[in-house]
């Protein structure tokens, strides 16, 4: 069962792409403990220093556009980043970060609602974002039940295993 | 109610007698195919995590090296050498140096009708056969190696249909950078981009797969092309005889229609950083470059090659300008080497590489410094993807960027083709 999600805000612009998450140059680092450290560094070097556990990323449209590295959402999952809220995803971002157990939400409004440091809290399963600096309620989408399996069983790999 | 070409290669790899747009099928994958970008995460997923013993068939299982070929530091070399074991132990094809993972699916094994399921966003290029080709990530490719199944959701179709015959110096890859540019870069999320119309049956398989090859780029699931004779022919030539010719039912239902004019294109530039942020050459201004690049996936095909030759001929670059060309496969550099193009490229000053990712990638070769400008025929311009945070990426075709590397500044090609 997925709890309910408290944290605080990262907030990003519109066509985030999978390039600005991790770039390229550090995709064949052996591992993901290895490649972390240059999350979003296009965008802001200091993130993956200043980012905490339990911290929620907040995109506009096409988060995670670009290509179908799944280092990306494994870079921010190892980050400890809890989930990820946007107007809109990329596909391959948003299947990827399902197969891995990290929630991607999908709200159109609460994006123009969030300043930096906001903290929100989602409840995945309801499929509402409250911004509770700002004490305001937003519905987000509620994923199809298939997709629910897997993210409650951690990511495809836990859903396979279980079969 | 019909189907599209699509729907029905859904339907037939689900084994469905019909699929409609939202469903979500489990279907089965002809083939798979993984590159050196995630590999060595797909192997410790598969040896670590789901624990599987074997590959669901090695026949359908493709190892390629192309993103950091040769290896450029001892821990690619590493990666690399992970994914050599893996193949061998499993028995599957591997290609190491060979070509773009693409062009040598295009070239050795995909057919009309398949589901191709890769661990790369370009998958979508295979459209250009008539197969449904879609990228995924290491934990959706491993499950495949290991499954032969994934799940999906049918999606909905949207068309292009296009007419008019190209103008002197303009080409598929200013087609599908117009297209993306009016669309956006979510302007086709999670949709199937079929492409048709009386232009795009006389296209090659090569034009074809310039074409669907760039749908990711609008968030397309897929592009397609109808496959006729011409794919046909393509695929026959090269041993393969056993396909499926799925057509677009009459009465298939599209969730949106755009219409295009080949005699009213010009050339295209994406300018940095999106790859939907297009404007015509005429409008470009003054762009002074740093160094130029032909190859990848999108754009180091043959045809390509010989249009850069067409402009580079006799010529010589500008001296402060590099050039670096990568011809997309192995049969491809031998073609441009029988056809007297790499000469061409030699003499021009140009420096001519391997078959490989390249430039494109922004991670082995020819990467750029702060404040450099790259013009090239890759997939994208996202923010330092060449190399520094601070550079810039323009996209355009082959003969603009031969016609740019001539003069230093981006460049209408169409005052250097007859």
């Amino acid at each position: 069962m997925i709890n309910v999600i408290t944290g605080k805000a990262w907030k990003f612009g519109n066509d985030v792409d999978t390039d600005q998450i991790i770039p390229s140059q550090y995709l064949l680092l052996p591992n993901v403990e290895e490649m972390k450290q240059y999350t979003f560094e296009p965008l802001d070097e200091n993130f993956a220093s200043t980012v905490c556990p339990g911290d929620i990323i907040v995109g506009g449209e096409n988060f995670g556009s670009g290509s179908s590295r799944e280092q990306a959402p494994l870079v921010l999952k190892a980050l400890g980043i809890s989930a990820v809220v946007a107007k809109s995803f990329a596909r391959i971002f948003f299947r990827n970060a399902i197969n891995i157990g990290l929630p991607v939400v999908i709200c159109k409004e609460v994006y123009d609602a969030v300043e930096q440091n906001d903290t929100l809290e989602i409840d995945v399963l309801k499929g509402t974002i409250k911004n509770v600096t700002e004490d305001r309620n937003f519905t987000s989408t509620k994923l199809p039940a298939h997709v629910m399996n897997i993210l409650e069983a951690g990511g495809l790999i836990g859903f396979l295993n279980k079969k | 109610m019909g189907m599209t070409m699509g729907e029905k290669i859904l339907a037939r790899a689900s084994g469905k007698d019909l699929v409609k747009p939202g469903e979500i099928i489990t279907a089965k994958v002809d083939l798979c195919m993984s590159n050196d970008g995630t590999t060595h995460l797909n192997i410790d997923i598969f040896e670590n995590q789901l624990k599987a013993e074997k590959v669901f068939d090695p026949e359908k299982v493709i190892f390629i090296v192309d993103h950091n070929v040769p290896s450029e530091s001892a821990k690619t070399a590493q990666v690399h050498k992970k994914m050599r074991i893996f193949a061998q132990k499993h028995d599957i094809p591997f290609y190491e140096g060979t070509g773009v993972c693409h062009q040598i699916m295009i070239e050795d094994f995909v057919v009309p009708g398949q589901l191709v399921i890769a661990a790369d966003s370009h998958t979508c290029s295979y459209g250009g056969l008539g197969a449904f080709g879609t990228g995924v990530g290491c934990t959706d490719f491993t499950s495949v190696m290991h499954t032969g199944e994934i799940w999906l959701m049918v999606p909905e179709t949207l068309k292009f249909e296009i007419e008019g015959s190209f103008k002197a110096g303009v080409y598929a890859r200013d087609l599908i950078l117009k297209i993306i540019g009016d669309i956006g870069a979510n302007g086709a999320n999670y949709r199937i981009m079929e492409f048709g119309g009386p232009a795009v049956k006389k296209f090659t398989v090569d034009d074809r797969v310039v074409l669907c090859n760039m749908a990711v780029e609008a968030g397309a699931k897929t592009g397609l092309v109808e496959p006729d004779q011409t794919a046909i022919d393509y695929v026959e030539a090269r041993g393969r005889h056993d396909m499926n010719l799925f057509t677009s039912d009459e009465d298939a239902v599209y969730e949106k229609t755009y219409q295009y004019n080949l005699d009213e294109l010009e050339p295209m530039i994406a300018i940095p950083h999106c790859v939907d942020d297009v404007v015509g050459v005429t409008q470009i201004g003054d762009v002074k470059i740093d160094q130029g690049f032909i190859g990848s996936c999108n754009n180091g095909r043959i045809e390509e090659l010989r249009a850069a030759a067409q402009i580079l001929q006799g010529k010589k670059i500008d001296p402060y300008v590099k050039l670096l060309i990568s011809p997309a496969s192995k049969a491809v550099f031998l073609e441009a080497l029988a056809e007297g193009l790499i000469d061409i490229f030699v003499e021009s000053g140009a420096m001519v590489l391997n078959p490989n990712c390249s430039v494109c990638w922004g991670s082995c070769q020819g990467v750029i410094g702060e404040g450099e400008t790259l013009i090239s025929t890759g997939t994208r311009n996202f923010k330092g993807r060449a190399g520094h945070p601070n550079s810039s990426v323009y996209l355009a075709s082959a003969a603009t960027v031969a016609a740019s590397a001539l003069t230093g500044k981006i460049t209408d090609p169409r005052g250097f083709v007859v």
